[in-house]
């Protein structure tokens, strides 16, 4: 079964995540203070390695698993929502100290507080959906 | 053994989250965590009465399986692969952080303060942060991971104005309320 495959992921998500401290508070409050590489090297290298990687599948036009061509859905144009919308999780994330996934990983880790940031997040998410006609996009 | 227990290098973790970005791409998805928030919504009945969560949410059990796994992820590394791991934070982190009654920096892997004190402001902050997160990542269609993995990787221009948001956001929540939320 392929889901015991995306499970599989997840727990090296998970592990990477927590070992490598982008689950941590302070590595969060550190970097938005500038006071260390730490993250920005974390990003840096995620995007050297990500960038080469999606060209090289791109350029020889590989196929994804079950033969079809890859294409990764492309972004909306818009200038409000991403910065709107940046700017709201941006301030979360920094109050948290970690973004949705670490959030998941901390929970298992025994940072039973996370349920509160969880449960306000899927509320934070249905309030958007609720009035998002009326929000500049 | 000895590298598995001890804390992991940047290099080391960039270099993975990465290879898990273009392994979800070669298997016909795409890394991005906070569709998980919308997901859980659609699970909840949310589409009855809202159209934005009106979707074959169960195309998207994939990424709940991932979030499973991210779970249990976080109680392996925390239970089996660490041995009371403190991030190691700069010295100058540490003594600001002192100053603002942060005790447990540079002593633990979270503020204890923060997470583990169940006083109404920490409440406060654990639920005001979670309703940025969710109404955040979904107005702006992604969080660190869609955006600033995925789409940036995918030289997506749309993704740069996100993540340059999400710092705009990070530097006036640490540089501007900080200050005035955590007052010593």
């Amino acid at each position: 079964m392929r889901y015991t495959l995306f499970i599989l992921l997840g727990i090296v998500f998970g592990i990477v995540m927590y070992k490598a401290e982008a689950a941590s508070w302070f590595r969060i409050y550190e970097m938005f203070s500038f006071q260390s590489f730490h993250m920005y090297g974390f990003i840096g290298t995620a995007l050297v390695i990500g960038i080469v990687g999606l060209q090289i599948i791109k350029r020889r036009q590989v196929r994804d698993i079950d033969g079809r061509a890859i294409t990764l859905p492309p972004k909306q144009k818009s200038l409000s929502r991403y910065l709107i919308g940046g700017i709201a999780f941006g301030m979360g994330w920094a109050l948290v100290g970690a973004c949705p996934g670490p959030i998941f990983v901390l929970l298992g880790s025994g940072l039973y507080a996370m349920l509160i940031v969880i449960a306000f997040a899927i509320l934070g998410t249905y309030v958007y959906g609720i009035i998002r006609s009326k929000l500049p996009h | 053994m000895e590298s598995l227990s001890a804390p992991w290098p940047w290099y080391v973790g960039g270099s993975l989250v990465a290879a898990i970005m273009l392994i979800l791409v070669l298997l016909g998805r795409y890394f991005g965590f906070s569709s998980n928030f919308r997901t859980l919504c659609a699970a909840l009945g949310a589409g009855r009465h809202c159209s934005f969560f009106d979707y074959d949410w169960k195309a998207q059990r994939w990424n709940l399986w991932f979030l499973v796994g991210a779970v249990i992820g976080g109680f392996l590394s925390a239970n089996y692969l660490s041995d009371h791991h403190v991030p190691d934070i700069s010295a100058t982190t540490v003594s600001q952080l002192h100053r603002m009654g942060f005790a447990s920096a540079g002593d633990a892997y979270y503020p204890i303060e923060l997470f583990d004190v169940w006083t109404v402001r920490n409440i406060a902050i654990m639920a005001v942060g979670g309703l940025l997160i969710g109404f955040g990542t979904r107005y702006a269609g992604g969080c660190t991971s869609g955006h600033a993995i995925s789409g940036l990787s995918d030289l997506q221009w749309p993704s740069l104005v996100a993540v340059a948001g999400f710092f705009i956001g990070g530097l006036l929540m640490v540089h501007l309320l900080f200050p005035l939320i955590f007052k010593s």
